[in-house]
């Protein structure tokens, strides 16, 4: 699984964008989403999702469970 | 604050001399070490160092008496925020903030500095680009330098200003003096991390969220650093306060000695604006606003300590115009992109120029004025009258057209500036004509007049059966050379006994941010 963003409830404020370390994050169509093959769900960088940590809105960066869980390989982690 | 406090010092002297000191703007001239941190207030003789008197006297968020004259834009290239404040809600378009890419526009640093160009072309008033949001500022310093660098390149003659929370400001004091911008407000609801608790919910903080009282400290940690090291470099400071009922209304007394002793040239004590629509915790918790006396009374009990702002609209991370009035509809990025900008400085020189000259003979005629009042028996009453001003200190707007009222508080000691009511939203509830008279009844409730330019027969009598004296004989005149005549003529007719003097109610402060009709 990767994040997303629900694009209905994002307000387009970018701040998930200069905090993802993966640059997995950009606008598109006015509101920004998740690359799911760049996202790493912060393992190996953060305690938290830094998305989910700097949305002002709740439940707006959550776990895609239609994909596959992130697997950390080798040092990533 | 107001500048215009450098007349008041002046009063004493020759006219001749106060207008040569002006036009050299000198201001009050000397910079002795007076009790306050600066000058600015609406009354008493202030000082007020030159230098300071040059980066005020033409920001209309900064003096009273320049936003009669001068305008003010803000570019909203700062969407992101790295804290979360139980006023705002970045889900709507509301109160403090437009939401990016709804109602207004984000802008990139390019647009936003092409905007500034069209705009300044467009209002030779206009002097000063805040970069104010809807985010904060400094969660976005790559976008916001970069505008800043923009402008002063193509438009150097122009006032840099930026608002900010403060988490990040520390991080930033060295680039925002390297940029020049002289101007920074910081956003201060308290000092106690305890009651910053029941403000912000949480911050975004090296990396993690951070909530609670733990949150509330590092905020106020580094909102006192941050102010500190601006007024180091002396980069002017105002502070602005949100005004919560129940939470920070009596803490905000203690909020201004820790800004004051900080350096902080300017407080702002802003009323919440709360309602349920709005989304906010504060609106859907049903946490009040103040009324217009709570807020005067808490403004009038800081005044001691240091200079309040009290002209303050609130307005938007896009507003452009006249505080008070919104032009920013005529400048969507859609317009500007086709209009052709020249940026003629000499032109908005001239302009400014003429300003300047239209500012002297308002402040002449009020000194004037104020020599007869100072004649007159001295007097206990106090009184509040609206003003309907279109700017340019007059009474040039028509009753029914007004937007907002401007309140100035009449004494013996002169006319003093105490705030602004709003009555331009007679939209909200789909009420009628006659309820909009009501709507502006009760938000003027307070004063014992109100000066117009123009007024109809119908809200003139309403206006009398509701005890509010609706005045049109100083019809495009001066407004606080009017305001002390009619005081004057007040103060007989009480004496006469012709009219007995009662003490008024209290009045609404009408909530919503400024857009154009």
């Amino acid at each position: 699984m990767t994040y997303k963003i629900v694009a209905s409830q994002c307000t387009s404020c970018s701040a998930c964008e200069a905090e993802c370390p993966n640059v997995a994050i950009s606008e598109k169509n006015g509101t920004f989403v998740i690359n799911p093959k760049k996202c790493t769900e912060c393992i190996g960088y953060f305690d938290v999702a830094q998305c989910v940590a700097v949305c002002p809105v709740d439940d707006t960066c959550i776990i895609d469970t239609s994909l596959p869980r992130y697997q950390p390989t080798g040092g990533a982690a | 604050m107001d500048d215009s406090s450098n007349f008041e010092f002046a009063a004493a002297e020759p006219l001749d001399d106060i207008m040569q000191k002006i036009a050299d703007h000198k201001g009050c001239g000397t910079s002795g070490g007076s009790g306050k941190s600066s000058c600015g207030t609406s009354d008493g003789p202030d000082d007020m160092a030159p230098e300071i008197w040059e980066k005020v006297k033409n920001h209309p968020c900064y003096s009273e008496e320049a936003h009669h004259h001068y305008a003010r834009m803000h570019v909203a290239v700062a969407p992101a925020c790295n804290i979360q404040c139980n006023y705002c809600n970045r889900k709507y378009d509301c109160a403090n903030e437009s939401r990016p890419g709804v109602v207004s526009e984000k802008l990139t640093p390019e647009q936003a500095a092409k905007k500034v160009l069209a705009v300044a072309s467009t209002i030779p008033q206009m002097t000063v680009l805040g970069v104010a949001g809807p985010g904060d500022p400094l969660a976005n310093p790559a976008k916001t330098f970069k505008t800043f660098e923009l402008i002063s390149q193509t438009a150097p003659d122009i006032k840099l200003c930026l608002s900010t929370n403060g988490l990040a400001l520390p991080d930033h004091v060295d680039t925002i003096a390297k940029y020049n911008v002289d101007h920074v407000t910081i956003t201060v609801n308290m000092v106690d991390p305890e009651v910053g608790a029941q403000i912000y919910p949480w911050i975004f903080w090296k990396n993690k969220r951070v909530t609670g009282i733990e949150a509330a400290r590092i905020l106020t940690e580094r909102q006192m650093q941050g102010l500190e090291m601006l007024t180091e470099r002396g980069i002017l400071c105002k502070v602005n306060s949100v005004m919560i009922p129940g939470i920070n209304d009596k803490h905000l007394v203690e909020v201004n000695r820790a800004v004051k002793s900080r350096g902080a040239f300017l407080h702002n004590i802003m009323p919440l604006i709360s309602a349920p629509e709005h989304g906010t915790v504060f609106g859907l918790t049903g946490q009040r606003g103040p009324t217009a006396q709570e807020l005067k009374a808490l403004q009038d009990s800081c005044e001691g300590e240091m200079n309040m702002m009290r002209h303050c609209r609130q307005c938007r991370a896009d507003a452009v115009g006249l505080l008070g009035e919104d032009r920013s509809a005529e400048f969507t990025t859609e317009k500007i992109m086709e209009m052709e900008v020249s940026y003629d400085l000499e032109s908005r020189q001239a302009y400014q120029n003429a300003v300047e000259q239209e500012r002297l003979a308002k402040v002449a005629a009020k000194n004037a004025e104020l020599e007869t009042l100072a004649a007159e028996e001295a007097s206990d009453i106090k009184i509040l009258v609206a003003v309907a001003t279109k700017g340019q200190g007059r009474i040039n707007e028509h009753f029914g057209h007004a937007k907002e009222f401007q309140v100035y508080e009449l004494s013996s000691k002169g006319a003093k500036f105490v705030g602004h009511r709003r009555v331009d939203l007679y939209c909200q509830g789909g009420y009628g004509e006659e309820d909009s008279l009501e709507t502006v009844i009760k938000a003027i409730n307070d004063c014992a007049a109100v000066f117009v330019a123009k007024i109809g027969h119908c809200p003139k009598d309403e206006l009398t059966a509701a005890g509010i004296e609706p005045i049109d004989q100083y019809a495009f005149e001066f407004i606080e050379q009017s305001a002390i005549a009619y005081f004057k003529d007040y103060l007989d007719r009480v004496k006469r006994g012709e009219i007995a003097h009662v003490a008024r109610g209290d009045a609404d402060i009408r909530q919503g941010a400024y857009i154009s009709a």
